[in-house]
């Protein structure tokens, strides 16, 4: 009731850091007599290094150490002090193991100098021999080796396909209407703008600090402590603005490795970036086939379905992904099948990224289902909502809450869908094509336990911090909001701060928890830190507070006040100065509630409408308008969600339509690995896009009621767009990204 | 080599190398860290700042020649009102307000970008806008609010009143700072 700045469109807290230069990112931290790394990157894909000659590289001015598989210190042993918090179930790459190459691009040698310039000069100087053994890297040719992922503490987030239901080849058998198709997507690179990067300050007592490019500090302290068998107390990462992530910073990346070795053995400082290139030699988004096949009757009912997805994942690790489940849960087909796979081949293993396995399976069901509403020749929001389902299928259990409805409702009307003319090809103009499509989007709104720490500091300001991250997504900001809602303080009383392992332990940013998991222990600590704040207003000489319970108080304008006599009231400063002017402290864990939540399946929605238009003769397609209704709980701050979801639209835009990391099979090589042949949308690629928010009350997600908006964002578009093309040109493409070679 | 750069309004005197890209010396040399790296192919425009007002890319040209030049970077962007303080560049205040950022990898390079263009045409319109960032990739923002922040810049050109925008009193500062002020740079004024 007294909320002030939850749901505001306040600014970025970390604005003027980021508009003045001052936001330090992990290649911007230095230190006296810094060193530079340069990484030397394999140029085949399988086989042994048979010779290395680092004598022209080691003789120039400067260059202080060529490591390599032959001159790394002993490290850990066992395959477990590898695994990061986020690895796959596997055997995790180890950077200059030994002579073995395992995928190309794989670090082979790390070229230290006193200057940059040095380094790199040197690092092309390496002269490696390899004898290359026969590799396959084709998931369309191998397809025949699929096999069932093996299974892990990842499933725990990541569950595997969910069980049939009734009987679906009797129920596809007899269906009125069939359909069966399939769709094929590309590799997909993460590309934050930022390059991967560690800078390791070396101590004078051999005690690390390290700036990392990560999406979960704790992570890449507990890998290094593990792999280098540190203690935690004596490995510090820092980590306080990452130029992006979109998960590809989810798990420790092999600069990390190198520089950290790199300064223990040289006893100095060192920095280790990544080239553009070598963003192409880690985790990416796998490339995948899918296969749908769907029965319905006349009206559009559906009897069956069944949706298969073969993924290709590494030969050291099984990457998995939940790509089938979604179709489950959205539609009711009371006959279904579920199947997912991998196909190891001689590459990285591959790494979430936004959304992963969501944007993969729902495009691919939301083209099936537009497929199958020109086969019924029934309006394509129609078939979805004939097909509406209240309750998960797969689980059956209700949803926490779910306004999908509204969605398509809203985003409808505000779209104009009644206006579509249903014939493909029947909206032209002159040479160009226009279609419109639609689509639905569902991401997953986890929360996982947090740790927090509120300090109300002598001078009655609040301080929070959380080692959890903020890769851009507006983590500064929203719980600087719910900080100062909760204390009843003005935003420039607050400060939050994070990406420091010395601060209280959070998970890392992924899968778009950061709201709904950080929040809450913001929130809990603060009302704590309220908690021990009436505490000491009791014991004052004649308080008014006495007999107060917490729920008979709350907090504005700097003051805690009686709910029952709002005049009666206390500033908080006064509360410090009773405490003998020293600070108040607080730290708190917010569990979540798993018997509550084990019985709603909780996801975000979206529904999103698209218009694109198709030059005839030369296929270029312009997404020229789109709007996404998302029901995502609770808004914390209009301004940064907004962001986020248009950010997601662009995602989907570039997923649908420039984005594919193309191999040469020969090879085994990305040859597009740089930014000028991997296409993402630029400024004007970009047209209209509207985004609608329907509010959900939700107390069951976690205390605050957030989804969570970082991926719900990208799900949907992709199918919208694909669906829209269909609806301009008549070509239905089954392959992503819908390059204008698909279309001619 | 030795060169003479003047940065942001201040002359310095650096020795380099002959292959020092501008980035590296702004960066390593003169601790300028706020002008990026994203790519090193001219392809991200991370790393665009001024010589002698023109936005270039700073990963394509060597510091040498950059010698004898004016060089500004986003950290040279504000306006010094007094020895204390500052006050933001219309187009900064605009990337802030209008959320024209989200990782803010790829901002000091937007800014400078769209301050050439404002340079050259003041009031340009969203398509003008859209085609002068063909060299900036951003890939958080989707781009509507980086074309917003630029047009709130262009109608808020003059200088704003002092005091006006006076910083927000912060419980801390919000920065981890671990500068090293020490280095090759010599400072001739």
């Amino acid at each position: 009731m007294h909320n002030q700045v939850i749901g505001k469109p306040i600014s970025r807290v970390d604005g003027r850091a980021k508009v003045t230069g001052k936001a330090k990112y992990a290649a911007e931290f230095t230190a006296p007599d810094l060193l530079h790394g340069v990484v030397v990157s394999s140029t085949i894909t399988k086989g042994r290094i048979t010779h290395i000659d680092t004598g022209d590289a080691l003789a120039l001015d400067g260059v202080v150490k060529v490591f390599t598989h032959q001159n790394r210190p002993k490290l850990a042993w066992f395959d477990m002090s590898y695994k990061d918090l986020d690895a796959p179930p596997g055997s995790p790459f180890r950077p200059l193991h030994n002579d073995r190459i395992k995928y190309n691009g794989q670090p082979v040698a790390l070229v230290v100098a006193e200057t940059f310039e040095q380094a790199r000069y040197a690092a092309s100087l390496v002269k490696i021999e390899y004898a290359q053994e026969p590799h396959e890297t084709d998931l369309q040719h191998h397809l025949d080796t699929a096999r069932k992922p093996a299974s892990g503490l990842a499933s725990l987030l990541k569950p595997p396909p969910p069980k049939a239901r009734g009987n679906f080849d009797k129920a596809f058998t007899e269906a009125p209407v069939q359909l069966s198709t399939g769709y094929v997507h590309g590799f997909e690179h993460h590309n934050p703008m930022e390059l991967f990067s560690s800078t390791v300050v070396y101590g004078k007592d051999g005690k690390l600090t390290i700036y990392d490019k990560t999406q979960g500090a704790p992570n890449s302290q507990f890998y290094v402590s593990q792999v280098f068998n540190i203690p935690f107390r004596d490995v510090r990462v820092v980590s306080p603005y990452v130029g992006g992530g979109f998960g590809s910073g989810l798990r420790p990346q092999y600069q990390l490795f190198l520089a950290v070795m790199a300064a223990r053995e040289l006893k100095q400082s060192v920095r280790v970036s990544l080239t553009r290139q070598q963003m192409f030699t880690f985790g990416h988004r796998p490339a995948t086939v899918q296969h749908i096949d769907l029965g319905a009757q006349p009206d559009g009912t559906l009897d069956a379905l069944r949706h298969a997805a073969t993924a290709e994942t590494s030969r050291f690790e099984d990457y998995i992904e939940v790509v089938v489940n979604w179709s489950g849960a959205l539609y009711k087909a009371p006959n279904a099948q579920f199947d997912y796979n991998v196909v190891p081949l001689d590459q990285y293993t591959p790494l979430d990224m936004r959304a992963p396995g969501g944007v993969t399976g729902m495009s691919a069901i939301e083209c099936a289902m537009d497929e199958l509403s020109y086969k019924l020749g029934m309006d394509p929001l129609e078939l979805r909502l004939k097909n509406y389902t209240e309750e998960d299928p797969n689980e059956k259990r209700p949803f926490s809450s779910k306004q999908l409805r509204a969605c398509y409702q809203q985003a409808a009307e505000r779209f104009g869908w009644t206006k579509r003319s249903p014939e493909p090809r029947s909206m032209r103009e002159g040479h160009t094509l226009i279609g419109w499509g639609m689509a639905t989007g569902v991401w997953d709104a986890n929360q996982l336990p947090a740790r927090a720490e509120a300090v109300l500091t002598v001078n009655g300001k609040l301080r929070v911090s959380s080692a959890t991250a903020d890769i851009g997504t507006g983590t500064y900001t929203i719980m600087t909001q719910i900080a100062a809602d909760t204390l009843g303080l003005p935003l420039e009383d607050v400060l939050f701060r994070l990406g420091d392992t010395d601060m209280p332990l959070a998970p890392f940013q992924g899968g778009s928890l950061t709201a709904g998991t950080v929040g809450s222990a913001v929130k809990i600590v603060c009302e704590d830190l309220g908690k021990e704040l009436l505490k000491l207003a009791r014991k004052m000489p004649n308080s008014p507070f006495a007999k107060a319970k917490f729920d008979d108080v709350f907090f504005v304008e700097k003051q805690m006040r009686l709910k029952a006599d709002p005049s009666v009231r206390i500033d908080l400063q006064t509360l410090v100065d009773q405490n003998g002017g020293r600070a108040i402290r607080t730290t708190a864990t917010s569990m979540t509630n798993s018997l509550k939540q084990g019985k709603y399946t909780r996801y975000a929605h979206s529904a999103v409408f698209v218009e694109v238009q198709v030059d005839e003769d030369l296929g270029t397609v312009k997404v020229t308008r789109a709007v996404t209704a998302v029901a995502a709980g609770r808004i914390l701050n209009p301004k940064t969600a907004r962001s986020q979801i248009i950010g997601g639209m662009v995602w989907g835009i570039s997923k649908a339509l420039e984005e594919e990391t193309v191999m040469d099979h020969r090879y085994g090589r990305f040859m597009n690995h740089n930014l000028a042949e991997y296409h993402v949308p630029v400024c004007a690629d970009i047209h209209e896009l509207d985004v609608l928010f329907v509010e959900e009350h939700d107390d069951v997600v976690n205390p605050l009621g957030v989804k969570g908006v970082g991926e719900i964002g990208i799900v949907g578009m992709p199918a919208a767009i694909a669906n829209a093309i269909f609806h301009a040109t008549g070509k239905r493409v089954h392959e992503l990204p819908i390059t204008l070679d698909k279309l001619m | 080599m030795q060169i003479q750069v003047t940065v942001n309004g201040k002359t310095r005197k650096s020795e380099v190398e002959d292959r020092t890209l501008l980035v590296h010396y702004l960066r390593d040399q003169l601790h300028l860290t706020g002008t990026h790296v994203g790519c090193d192919t001219s392809s991200c425009g991370a790393c665009t700042v001024h010589v002698d007002g023109v936005a270039v890319k700073s990963c394509t040209l060597l510091a040498a020649q950059a010698d004898g030049c004016a060089v500004t970077t986003i950290e040279g962007m504000a306006i010094q009102d007094s020895p204390t303080t500052s006050q933001l560049h219309p187009l900064q205040e605009g990337f802030k307000e209008c959320h024209g950022l989200q990782c803010g990898f790829c901002t000091p390079g937007m800014i400078m970008t769209a301050a050439d263009l404002l340079k050259h045409n003041p009031n340009p319109s969203e398509a003008e806008i859209r085609e002068a960032l063909e060299g900036n990739i951003c890939r958080c923002t989707g781009y509507h609010n980086i074309v917003k922040a630029i047009q709130w810049a262009a109608t808020h050109s003059t200088k704003p009143e002092p005091n006006q925008q006076e910083e927000p009193v912060v419980a801390d500062e919000h920065l981890f700072t671990n500068d090293v002020t020490t280095g090759e740079v010599v400072e001739t004024h």
